[in-house]
């Protein structure tokens, strides 16, 4: 397939590439870019893993034709710290065991981000069912929610996370 | 003051920032100069000869730089040295759908999979096994040649006088259960980067470094050394950062000798990354597994005599399936006190993908069954289910009637913690139709006592470094899969060292720069590894302590490290009150140096100090450098060998089982059934476990709750589905994976035993716990609606069926067979689900080709 010349604009950077109109936005993220943060768990938008945000919209990267994210705001994990520092869910996500393999963690704190910003003070209830796009093998989603909570409570009074 | 500065306060892993950042570096994110991809052709078939294999249409495609086949590197392999029976390309044959048969190496995945497209390969359909039992009748066309009756391996047991036991029993029930197939399924896709470097002298190929997600690189090396006949010296594996394994990576997983055998074909590195279906081929899951159970008691509640006939569907190749069995019967022991014990294991030779160690491991199927006979016993006495399982409780230290030696023992501790917070006692029995409790307990090795090539070597070493700023280094083979074996080493030197935890770095698990270490499996890592820290760490700490000793006027003996300082034991330090001591310091160091932080300032204070007399106290760095002027570099090793009266009986196979120490788990489970649609719902887990010593109390909740969520996807949905050798659910979503919503509390129980020879006393929390959730939950659905379920997963089929024939009276055991109240559609052969579908070609004399068993269907 012939390739096309895009720009995509990807954590407040623009790029601009020559892609095939088949490529998907997660291969492009992590062979053309080098942006592997975001991981590959499966090629079906089962896991979770690819998540990344479009335009503040949590999206599966590994379904998605990069070619039709032009003119939108790509956000990955990679995009995620502030000021060169941990942003609160990241912190909270490690002091509270909520990434053990941490291969599924880049895609939760995508899913996180977007929620927080849909809802920032979510009930346990709604906590899973938006993390419910996301898979974990490791830690039974439980020391994720305390995670959350912890990074929620951070982000209200304006800290890190303790 | 507490006894511990550093082990037993909750600490964030090391590494969680790579890992939350996503900076972090797992296989398939590395890439190297010139780097190729190569993509692996599976087999069509489940059982075939290979008449020829024609690759010259792919090699003739444009950008595909090579086609490896069997014949590039016909030495056999597998982990066990008794089973070297894989290859990295089928050589003659091939045993299941997805079994590996050509590698083709191109510039671009896009290239390789249209290449894959365009290698011939001529097959000859052989009759294919699917069920284990119907595979031991086999007398002909044998999975492998040398293997009759297509048996890996049996062993018969007998511990104490079983047939004597049961004599003196008072109640006895015989019953079998099934639990299916389950597979790791880790977030991360395996993935293998090989690459050679020419040799400097003769321009071929030289050395070769891998790169691989394995929990094992020490067995990759060895493996890699016997397929591509290089020295071990000439390999170095490197394990990035590995996104879970949970038994699934320790073992040498087939595209991570097809990687190097590829690189060296085509003279580039080459890197493969399995898909998801890939993965499930891979599997090398827990077995599904018959057990047939007999269970005798006393009116007291005291266990006579127990019997297990095991028959494991072990797949295609060996892998761990010798061991598989083995732990089935040897851990009947070392959970109660069992007299009398027979055990005859079967591993049989199927069409699939191998079975091999999965967390757990051997253990977690038979502990279903067990602990629901023991409930099904407690309730025919008359017995609290709780109670039954403390009139059975070990009396240690003592060594069990099948050589298993038990020291610390944890368990009626978690029996007690978990009855007391579930409200066991005041609402067991009480709660409302349809919702129900239940409890079961599991046990599990804390590493196997001996390794799995025989040998006299220690099963862990480790080395350690100290800079002259006192940055401590550890270099450890440990793999760090996500369980926290990196954080759980940084401590455990830390600790001993008496400096905080920022000063260590650990570098793990490359065959260059670390010592060996057997790996990642059978929970081995805290209590061999840990103790091979700790002992290293105690080696470098006495070469400090007698250079500081010196400079304090004092024995090496009086020190104590602690907070970053070393002082006379009992004498006030200081600075256990930081900030004066830091006050004192930064006076110091701007009266010396004007600057007032960082290195100079310790630099210059250090310098200061040294030149007055002796000390009250000194600073780590002060003692490190003192010992670095003392003895030159500063080093230290310490290794770890089980004790010998731990390596268990004599008996053929009693080396699988024991343990230097055993984990303990009690578990409560709150369930609710929904008698219309059969759906059970898991509402939450007490889950108490003895980890000897939690050094990292937020890791062992961790690994706690991640035990229990995955043993209660084993219980609820998880299960490889498969028809005519062809997995019918190869994806997280139809394997059923749960997600949060689906996931219910768990309340994790840290119980401390302290055992005598752990580090600090420490055991292993990250796979005791799973086996006692299976049983937990069906103990729960029997409470709840009262039926028994003899097989897992406890699907809403299963149960509807279950309380169809409750309802019917009909005496039902769904695993003597076809349930002949099911709908016709489900089941087939042994009880997996199935989806009417079209298989692959079948031989005439296949017997998958037989109508299915009984008539399947009735009455709905």
């Amino acid at each position: 397939m012939k390739k096309e010349l895009v720009e995509l604009k990807i954590n407040g950077r623009a790029h601009e590439l020559a892609i095939e109109p088949s490529a998907l936005l997660l291969d492009v993220l992590r062979q053309e870019l080098g942006l592997t943060g975001s991981k590959r768990g499966c090629d079906e938008s089962s896991c979770g893993a690819c998540t990344v945000l479009v335009d503040g919209v949590a999206m599966m990267s590994c379904t998605l034709l990069a070619a039709s994210c032009q003119e939108q705001e790509i956000t990955t994990i990679e995009g995620v710290s502030e000021h060169g520092s941990l942003a609160a869910i990241q912190k909270a996500y490690g002091d509270w065991g909520g990434a053990q393999c941490g291969f599924c963690t880049p895609g939760f704190v995508m899913t996180v981000k977007s929620l927080m910003a849909e809802n920032p003070d979510p009930s346990e209830a709604e906590l899973r069912t938006a993390l419910s796009s996301n898979l974990c093998r490791c830690t039974g989603y439980s020391q994720m929610y305390e995670a959350i909570k912890s990074a929620i409570a951070a982000e209200r009074v304006g800290m890190a996370a303790k | 003051m507490s006894d511990f500065s550093i082990i037993g306060k909750p600490t964030a892993m090391i590494d969680a920032a790579e890992k939350t950042t996503g900076g972090g570096k797992y296989t398939d994110d590395l890439s190297a100069p010139g780097m190729l991809i190569g993509k692996i052709l599976h087999s069509p078939y489940p059982h075939a000869r290979i008449k020829g294999i024609d690759t010259r249409r792919a090699e003739g495609l444009d950008g595909v730089v090579a086609v490896v086949v069997g014949k590039d590197a016909p030495n056999p392999y597998g982990i066990l040295p008794v089973g070297h029976d894989e290859h990295a390309l089928a050589l003659d044959k091939v045993r299941y759908v997805g079994d590996n048969v050509a590698c083709v190496v191109a510039v671009s995945e896009a290239i390789a999979e249209k290449a894959m497209e365009l290698i011939d390969v001529e097959y000859d359909v052989l009759p294919a096994y699917f069920d284990p039992e119907e595979s031991m009748k086999a007398e002909s066309d044998l999975i492998h040649d040398n293997k009759p009756g297509n048996l890996e391996k049996d062993y018969h047991h007998a511990f104490g006088d079983p047939d004597k036991g049961f004599a003196g029993a008072d109640h006895i029930l015989e019953a079998r259960f099934i639990a299916n197939e389950v597979t790791h399924a880790a977030m991360e896709p395996h993935s293998t980067l090989a690459s050679f470097e020419l040799d400097s002298h003769t321009g071929h190929l030289g050395r070769l470094t891998v790169w691989s997600s394995t929990q094992v690189p020490y067995y990759l090396q060895h493996k890699l050394s016997l397929v591509l006949e290089m020295p071990m010296s000439q390999i170095r594996v490197i394990k990035p950062l590995v996104g879970g394994g949970f038994g699934g990576k320790s073992e040498v997983i087939p595209l991570e000798i097809i990687a190097a055998v590829a690189a060296r074909k085509a003279q580039a590195p080459v890197k493969i990354t399995y898909t998801r279906e890939e993965v499930f081929w891979a599997h090398r899951g827990r077995p599904r597994t018959i057990i047939d159970l007999k269970t005798g008691i006393k009116n007291d509640g005291r266990i006579t005599s127990v019997k297990a006939r095991v028959v494991q569907d072990g797949g295609a190749y060996c892998s761990y399936g010798v061991v598989t069995i083995l732990y089935s019967g040897a851990l009947l022991g070392a959970l109660y006190d069992i007299p009398n014990i027979q055990y005859d294991g079967y591993r049989v030779l199927t069409n699939k993908p191998a079975c091999g160690a999965m967390r757990g491991h051997g253990t977690v199927n038979v502990r279903f069954a067990f602990e629901s006979q023991l409930d099904e016993l407690a309730t025919k006495i008359g017995m609290d289910s709780a109670e039954i399982r403390q009139r059975n409780l070990l009396k240690p230290p003592c060594v069990t009637v099948n050589g298993l030696r038990v020291q610390s023992y944890g368990l009626p501790e978690c029996i007690e913690k978990t009855v007391e917070r579930s409200g066991w006692k005041e609402r067991k029995g009480k709660l409302p139709k349809g919702r129900g409790l239940g409890i079961a307990c599991s046990h599990y090795v804390s590493g196997a006592a001996n390794s799995i090539i025989r040998s006299d070597m220690p099963h862990s070493t480790v080395n350690i470094k100290i800079d002259r700023d006192g940055g401590v280094v550890v270099y450890t083979g440990a793999s760090e899969i996500g369980q926290g074996s990196d954080t759980m080493t940084a401590q455990v030197a830390a600790e001993v060292l008496g400096c905080s935890l920022a000063r260590v770095r650990v570098i793990a698990a490359d065959t260059d720069l670390t010592p060996i270490d057997i790996g990642s499996y059978s929970s081995r890592v805290t209590f061999m590894a840990g103790n091979a820290t700790l002992r290293a760490a105690e080696d470098v700490k006495k070469r400090i302590a007698a250079a500081a000793a010196k400079k304090m006027n004092c024995s090496a003996e009086e020190l104590t490290f602690r907070e970053d300082l070393v002082f006379k034991k009992g004498s006030a330090p200081p600075v256990l009150k930081k900030d004066q001591a830091e006050e004192e310091m930064t006076q110091a160091g701007a009266s010396v140096s004007g600057r007032v932080e960082g290195q100079i300032l310790r630099g210059s204070l250090q310098q200061k100090r040294k030149e007055e007399g002796p000390k009250e106290w000194m600073t780590f760095e002060e003692a490190v450098v003192a010992a670095i002027d003392f003895h030159g570099a500063l080093t230290g090793t310490g290794s770890y060998a089980p004790p010998p009266e731990a390596r268990g009986g004599k008996h053929k196979g009693g080396g699988v089982g024991p343990s230097p120490a055993y984990s303990y788990s009690a578990q409560v489970a709150e369930v609710s059934v929904d008698e219309d649609t059969g759906e059970v719902t898991v509402h939450k887990v007490w889950a108490s476990h003895d980890c000897g010593r939690a050094l990292n109390p937020v890791a062992v909740e961790g690994q706690i709750i991640g035990s229990v969520w995955m043993g209660m996807g084993q219980a609820l949905t998880e299960e490889m589905v498969w028809k005519d050798g062809m997995l019918m659910n190869g994806g997280m979503l139809e394997y059923r994976s749960p997600s949060s919503v689906e996931s219910p509390e768990v309340e994790a129980i840290i119980v401390e035993s302290i055992d005598p020879e752990g580090p600090f006393g420490a055991k292993e929390c990250s796979e005791g716990s799973l086996a006692a959730t299976i049983p937990a939950i069906s103990n729960a659905i029997y409470d709840a609606v009262g039926v028994r379920l003899h097989e897992s997963p406890f699907t809403p089929e299963r149960v509807l069926a279950a309380l169809r024939a409750k309802r019917k009276d009909k005496g039902l055991n769904l695993t003597e067979g076809v349930d002949p109240t099911a709908p016709a559609r489900f089941r087939e052969h042994g009880g997996a689900l199935c989806f009417k579908g079209k298989g692959p070609e079948r031989h005439a004399l296949d017997p998958a080709r037989r109508e299915a068993p009984a008539s399947a269907g009735g009455a709905d």
